[in-house]
């Protein structure tokens, strides 16, 4: 039999029972477009926060006072020793490495923020003026923190549009004052609306001096350096410096943690990669219980069928033809669904993509590689059965029956 | 052409053993025109089913053109069905789905035949058999005769050797059951075997050469 007219053959045998064809179109369909918009989903969740990531700032690498390590015992706490405080002085020193382009160090606490008779709880950041550079942050008007020596400040601050918008409303809120805890400072700039950013929404926050946040809070520890390596490719000589600067200080005890950006985002990007895979793989299920339902319509076809199959046979249609008939036929159903499938998912994308712009949701190639594809395996997997059946089948008996 | 020596056909219908066919033994020669008659049950529906390969003997041996076919296997005798043998049954047996032209092409798109050499050959067939108007109706808009007539092209498509006729006519009034028998007479005519199992004596009568069976065993063999 030529291939040409077994297409032929199976697609007037599509043609033909058209509400069963309908019926494993949808099977099918709903199957790959569950799988296409699943994994969408997925790979835009990825991507939204690969990004954010990006936005963070470019070559960051985060130090952390503390250290995290596996040990047989818990030797901070048997041992009498907490790790030690990171201050002012260790972040100053790291100006001596030449891997580092900028750093600023960071204190974070919740301050509660008045003017007049409106108040606002508020984080609030300490930190110095090169902050706005790594964070790569913008400015709707005004300045942001004076430059000068971190260890003294001046009683000024920089906020976010939302916190002007809450205490000023209309009113004029640059160069005025506001009152954060017991202190008052003055409003030198204000934030441009740049929204969520890891944790950190940059509308809702009120930035300080260092030295103000430390006297404010009645801390002399910082939270975080964050620290803008030269390059990309000094990223690594960056974490070593800043662990051997910091071990000096403290006396040869490295008690700080460093985080490259990078290692950050790989961690993330693994996570929701193993996501994506997972919700995908289930989602392929439907996939499996559609391969199910073409076995059960096959099956069905090959009982109905039962005088023709006969009747090929007589008319000289070896077991195989039989067989590859099935399978041309379910090939052909499953490419379709698949098809559908496909079409109805890029659909349902556009549509949660429509309500949910930020997010860059997008099939990723392989999903719309790996979902067609496994509808045609289990299309045609699930026919071996029916087909090996069919063409088994007595043709005298077959065609006795009326 | 066909030579049949010891032919054994038994079922096992529950745990009895049904004797179908009983050393059958018998020649046929190239251009006869045989009818096989008997009650039902007598196993001539069992010896043409032998004789198509649609059903394989216990024992005995079956030679078709000079060739043993009896241990031939289910491929190779599907190959043997479709060059050699062709049908036609009672209930006509046409794909409802597929057109008149298309159930009659059937064969030579199963064997392989290259489209432009099936064009010429269906158009002669669907003139020969006067379906031309017909050709692009299904069997559901087709009449009994035409119905037939299908069924007796399509089997004639692959120019086979011999024609097997299962009640051809029985399912058929009289007059279009005369009429599709003249067109098997025609096949005979111009040389082909043709073979017709029937329980019409009427029918029987026709043919040149009469076998009778009763219980599995040949009980007459008339010529003339």
């Amino acid at each position: 039999m030529r291939f040409a007219d077994l297409l032929g053959f199976a697609w007037q045998v599509v043609l033909g029972y058209r509400s069963r064809t309908l019926l494993i179109l949808l099977a099918m369909g709903i199957g790959v477009a569950a799988v296409v918009t699943v994994t969408a989903l997925g790979e835009g969740a990825r991507l939204y926060v690969v990004r954010q990531f990006g936005s963070l700032g470019t070559n960051l690498v985060i130090v952390l006072p503390g250290r995290s390590e596996t040990s047989g015992s818990m030797p901070g706490v048997l041992i009498g020793k907490t790790p030690r405080d990171l201050t002012i002085d260790d972040a100053l020193a790291l100006k001596r490495s030449h891997a580092i382009r900028r750093f600023a160090p960071l204190i974070v606490g919740a301050g509660d923020v008045r003017s007049g008779s409106r108040r606002r709880e508020t984080p609030v950041l300490g930190s110095t003026p090169e902050l706005m550079d790594i964070r790569s942050m913008e400015l709707a008007s005004g300045r942001f923190l004076p430059a000068g020596d971190p260890r003294h400040s001046q009683p000024v601050c920089v906020i976010g549009t939302k916190v002007a918008g809450e205490l000023f409303g209309n009113r004029q809120a640059l160069g005025d004052w506001v009152r954060i805890g017991d202190r008052r400072f003055r409003i030198i700039g204000i934030l441009a609306a740049q929204g969520e950013s890891l944790g950190f929404n940059t509308d809702e926050i009120v930035i300080v001096p260092l030295a103000a946040a430390q006297a404010l809070f009645n801390t002399e520890s910082l939270f975080r350096i964050l620290v803008e390596a030269k390059s990309r490719d000094q990223i690594a000589d960056a974490k070593a410096d800043v662990e051997e600067i910091i071990r000096l200080r403290h006396e040869g005890e490295k008690d700080i943690t460093v985080i490259t950006q990078d290692a950050v985002l790989a961690t993330f990007d693994r996570i929701l990669r193993a996501l994506t895979l997972t919700v995908g793989g289930i989602a392929a299920i439907s996939l499996a219980v559609a391969g199910i339902l073409i076995m059960n319509v096959m099956l069905i076809a090959v009982t109905q069928r039962k005088r023709e199959i006969g009747l090929l046979k007589a008319l000289g249609a070896t077991g195989r033809q039989i067989q590859m008939a099935f399978f041309t036929e379910s090939a052909m159903l499953a490419l379709g669904g698949a098809a559908v499938g496909v079409a109805a998912g890029e659909f349902g994308r556009s549509i949660i993509s429509q309500i949910y712009p930020a997010i860059p949701f997008e099939a990723p190639w392989w999903a719309l590689v790996a979902a067609p594809v496994t509808a045609v395996v289990t299309g045609i997997l699930f026919t071996v059965a029916p087909a090996r059946r069919a063409a088994r089948l007595d043709p005298v008996q077959a065609l006795s029956r009326r | 052409m066909i030579r049949l020596t010891g032919i054994e056909r038994t079922f096992t219908v529950g745990d009895e053993q049904v004797h179908a066919l009983r050393a059958v033994t018998m020649q046929i020669a190239r251009g006869e025109y045989l009818s096989i008659m008997g009650p039902s049950g007598s196993g001539k529906s069992t010896l043409l089913n032998i004789l198509g390969l649609l059903d394989r003997p216990n024992a005995g041996s079956y030679e078709l053109d000079q060739r043993d076919v009896t241990g031939l296997s289910d491929d190779e005798l599907a190959r043997v069905r479709r060059e050699k043998i062709g049908f036609v049954f009672q209930f006509f047996h046409l794909v409802p789905r597929l057109t008149a032209a298309e159930n009659i092409e059937l064969p030579m798109v199963l064997s392989g035949v290259d489209p432009a050499e099936r064009a010429p050959r269906l158009g002669q067939l669907l003139a020969e058999y006067g379906l031309t108007e017909r050709s692009g109706h299904r069997p559901d808009q087709l009449s009994g005769g035409q119905c037939q007539r299908v069924a007796i092209a399509r089997a004639m498509s692959m120019r086979p050797g011999v024609i097997l006729a299962d009640e051809p006519t029985g399912n058929l009034d009289r007059h279009t059951g005369q009429e599709v028998m003249s067109v098997l007479e025609r096949l005979h005519e111009n040389g082909g075997t043709v073979i017709v199992v029937t329980h019409d004596p009427e029918i029987g009568a026709r043919s040149q050469r009469r076998l009778r069976m009763i219980d599995g065993a040949v009980a007459s063999d008339e010529k003339g």
